[in-house]
């Protein structure tokens, strides 16, 4: 009780400062893409567009599931189904679309990219009505979801029409921008008009303080439908890069996709309780959640260790981080 | 004088807001029975009551975060039932909490978006309260808690309510923001506007309000006009008759003890705790009074371990001991019994493990656990506190009361030299809160040290033998129990001087 008002009331940083301290993390994880980029050209001197190429494919459908799973955590929850939400889109793409051209296949794109959605917004909806925890929910549902796949598609098959799978596979513009990394437009076109709207706020309200976000006005139960419905949208949007990257619909293709999607997001500095970070840095730590695996190939180090590697990464850079918030507090 | 409101026929007309015989109840837990409220245009009225007398309730009621089971809301001469914060926002209704509702993690920008906030009316009254300057691109986590007060109270002015309630705002402001906020409240009703003002400080209920409501245990006990001395009527009507009660029973309280030192705290200092030194003497109840919030949960946790002070010295039979861990203050005799027997107790275990943990930690030291001698000392103890053994499988079965006395029954088997109770008694029934009491004094007479703290003023009469006052991180008084009625522990426990001194020094906090 000691602080006066001229204490109290003292303006906290410069603006610079704040800049930095607010966006810190997420310019770090562009940082340590760079250095991990560079310390690949070392290892692979003739690192070309190919493996740019490669590497845009493998990271794009990561990215959109840790894209999906930032959008539940930062309204507090925590999807675990949005691995086979991934598939579900994926065999449901395959199935509508063998045989066809790129025009029909778009307009399955669309369906698919509704229904799943419509999926995402199921899981909130039983999570808000039942009150039953959303770890419990979405575990539960990721077999019913994994299940309808199965249903859908008994085993990996090919078949996606060439010109679909080009709209990712191909480098219309220069080999160096690859199509797939054009896809990401759809992160700026959903993200920026959602974090700019009262709904946006109300996700990272609902994820920060539930009750003063309830004494704000905010209501609950609506919005955490909505970050999951959106979760949902990803969520088909990754199972969409799927079957474009790989050309095959497959139902158990999501699996690595639920934590490795958690893995992401938190080295892209989303805080696990809720409220706190972005969807660049999650972007950002999918390439370099790929990335590792390829580096340890051109060094001629078994992939499998790449694992291992992601993990203890995940443990050191959570740790830096911890250290860094510990020594910012007065 | 305390004419309950519905007797005046006249004044029905021109209330801004009629609150009658509101109630509401949690399950079998009854938070209010019958409250009545009245507020007129361009008053500052204050609601006083104990802890759990049903303010915070009402206040919730109010303001549409709950509904009311029955009685009826008279808003602006409309009967209205607001089924949500916001709509009562709309109709001009509006609260700023103790604990300030600014979304932590959203700029002080996006959180008046949030809330459809007008940030001109936001800007201007951020003026008014001496913040022109502040930055809307900060962040409320990074802010100190009374800015966010005021930034709070800012965005709910900015929607230029009819009626503005203040729970406990000023208890976490200090004193030159505490008179913006007084100022502005001037100003409200200066322009025929109304307020609500929650505090637990009378000093400052006298210096603001023009009337209080009372309310004791969920019902509206009177209405005063605090300026005419009405202090020590808001004071008799917070305390009931319990207070003549308990008073009677505690007839003959006991004199100080003379036996040898237990503990003696030094000069302590640990977050609200601002430097208390006292003592505590082997045979004796030491009380412990205060309001919510004046370091008395710093000054047990300290004790016992919890928490490391940040100066000063515990001196433990003639050592200066520091714990770095509860596991250092046990071994030194020294054990916590918690107002949340949740804390304390595993509750999906049995009685008997309950009470056998320090044991298991103390006897065998992790090695195999001698069974006979471990069921010997436990049913002992159970059966010393009269424990309900009915349901022993899960303590989490058990009653309030009876949970507690496993949490002291756990010591009464595991050994201690003294007892640190913070609010034993919080929520459990007369009855077993006189056999605590009464077990608490005979560990005393027995040679036990005991520092209690409750939140139940009335009662540290009928434990203690002697009594500590903190207000504010310091210690304001100490008294024999024989003078510690409830009128004296109140007066001190406010941070007003005893009746004898002065007892006209009330200038506005």
């Amino acid at each position: 009780m000691a602080a006066t008002a001229a204490e109290a009331l003292r303006p906290t940083g410069i603006q610079f400062g704040r800049g930095i301290r607010r966006f810190g993390w997420t310019i770090a994880v562009y940082v340590l893409f760079g250095v991990l980029m560079v310390v690949t050209v070392i290892i692979k001197p003739d690192y070309g567009s190919f493996e740019w190429n490669t590497l845009t494919l493998a990271a794009l459908p990561l990215a959109f599931a840790a894209a999906a799973q930032t959008m539940v955590v930062l309204s507090g929850g925590i999807d675990l189904s949005v691995g086979p939400l991934m598939a579900l889109a994926n065999v449901l793409a395959l199935r509508a679309m063998v045989g066809h051209d790129l025009r029909y296949s778009l307009g399955v794109a669309l369906i698919v990219l509704f229904e799943v959605t419509l999926a995402g917004a199921l899981n909130g909806v039983i999570i808000v009505v039942t009150r039953v925890p959303d770890i419990v929910i979405t575990l539960a549902t990721s077999f019913i979801w994994a299940g309808l796949a199965l249903l859908v598609l008994a085993k990996p098959t090919p078949g996606i029409p060439l010109d679909f799978q080009n709209l990712a596979q191909g480098s219309t513009l220069s080999p160096w921008l690859p199509d797939a990394l054009l896809l990401l437009v759809v992160f700026p076109l959903v993200w920026i008009p959602l974090r700019r709207s009262r709904a946006g706020l109300a996700i990272y309200a609902v994820g920060s303080d539930r009750n003063a976000a309830f004494r704000s006005g905010v209501n609950l139960g609506l919005t955490r439908v909505v970050a999951y419905a959106v979760g949902g949208f990803f969520a088909a949007c990754g199972g969409l890069a799927l079957s474009m990257t790989t050309g095959v619909g497959s139902p158990l293709a999501g699996t690595y996709y639920t934590l490795s999607g958690v893995s992401a997001i938190v080295l892209g500095g989303v805080s696990l309780a809720g409220g706190r970070g972005g969807m660049l840095g999650p972007i950002a730590a999918a390439y370099i959640l790929s990335l590792i695996p390829a580096i340890l190939i051109y060094l001629g180090i078994d992939p499998n260790y790449g694992q291992m590697i992601q993990g203890v990464l995940i443990v050191i850079v959570v740790m830096v981080g911890g250290i860094g918030t510990m020594l910012r507090r007065p | 004088m305390a004419a309950v409101p519905n007797e005046i026929p006249d004044a029905n007309a021109r209330a801004l807001l009629v609150a009658s015989g509101l109630a509401k109840h949690f399950g079998p837990v009854v938070a209010l029975r019958s409250a009545d409220l009245r507020v007129r245009p361009g008053e500052i009225h204050a609601l006083m009551g104990a802890n759990g007398a049903g303010k915070s309730t009402l206040v919730k009621i109010l303001t549409g975060a709950l509904t009311a089971d029955a009685g009826t809301i008279t808003f602006g001469g409309r009967t209205r039932t607001f089924r949500s914060t916001s709509e009562a926002r709309k109709a001009g209704l509006i609260c700023v909490y103790q604990d300030p509702s600014l979304l932590p993690d959203l700029t002080v920008l996006q959180n008046l978006k949030l809330t459809a906030t007008p940030i001109s009316n936001f800007r201007r009254y951020l003026v008014e309260l001496g913040m022109a300057r502040f930055d809307l691109q900060s962040m409320p986590r990074e802010l100190a808690r009374p800015t966010l007060s005021l930034l709070d109270l800012a965005r709910a002015l900015a929607i230029e309510p009819q009626l503005l309630l203040l729970d406990e705002i000023t208890a976490s402001l200090p004193a030159d923001l505490t008179v913006r906020v007084f100022n502005v409240a001037r100003q409200l009703r200066a322009e025929g506007r109304s307020v609500i003002f929650i505090s637990h400080r009378l000093a400052e209920v006298s210096a603001l309000c023009d009337r209080a409501t009372v309310l004791r245990d969920g019902k509206t006990v009177g209405v005063v006009e605090p300026a005419q001395g009405g202090e020590e009527r808001i004071v008799k009507l917070m305390l009931g008759p319990v207070a003549d009660e308990v008073a009677a029973e505690a007839a003959s309280p006991s004199a100080p003890a003379t036996g040898a030192v237990a503990v003696e705290v030094r000069d302590l200092k640990a977050g609200t705790l601002d430097g208390v030194t006292f003592t505590l003497r082997f045979g004796e109840v030491l009380g412990v009074a205060a309001l919510e919030g004046q370091g008395q949960e710093e000054l047990f946790n300290c004790l016992a371990g919890v928490r490391r002070p940040e100066s000063g010295q515990i001196v433990v039979g003639g050592n200066p001991r520091s714990f770095h861990h509860p596991g250092d203050a046990i071994r030194a005799g020294m054990v916590l019994i918690p107002a949340d027997r949740v804390q304390a107790l595993l509750r999906q275990r049995s009685v008997r493990e309950n009470v056998a943990l320090p044991l298991v930690n103390r006897i065998s030291r992790w090695g195999p656990i001698n069974p006979r001698r471990e069921k010997r000392r436990v049913e002992t103890a159970v059966k010393r506190l009269q424990i309900d053994t009915r349901v022993t499988s899960e303590v989490r079965r058990l009653s309030g009361g009876n949970q507690q006395k496993v949490g002291i029954a756990r010591w009464l088997a595991g050994g201690f030299k003294t007892l640190l109770c913070f609010d034993p008694t919080r929520g459990i029934d007369i009855g077993t809160k006189r056999q605590i009491y009464g077990l608490v004094k005979e560990l005393a007479a027995n040679g036990s040290a005991v520092l209690l703290f409750t939140s139940e003023l009335p009662e540290i009469q009928l434990a203690c033998n002697r009594v500590i006052v903190l207000f504010g991180g310091k210690l304001v008084d100490e008294m024999p129990a024989s003078e510690a009625d409830e009128k004296a522990l109140l007066r001190a426990a406010h941070g007003l001087p005893s009746e004898a001194e002065e007892p006209q020094s009330q200038e506005g906090a």
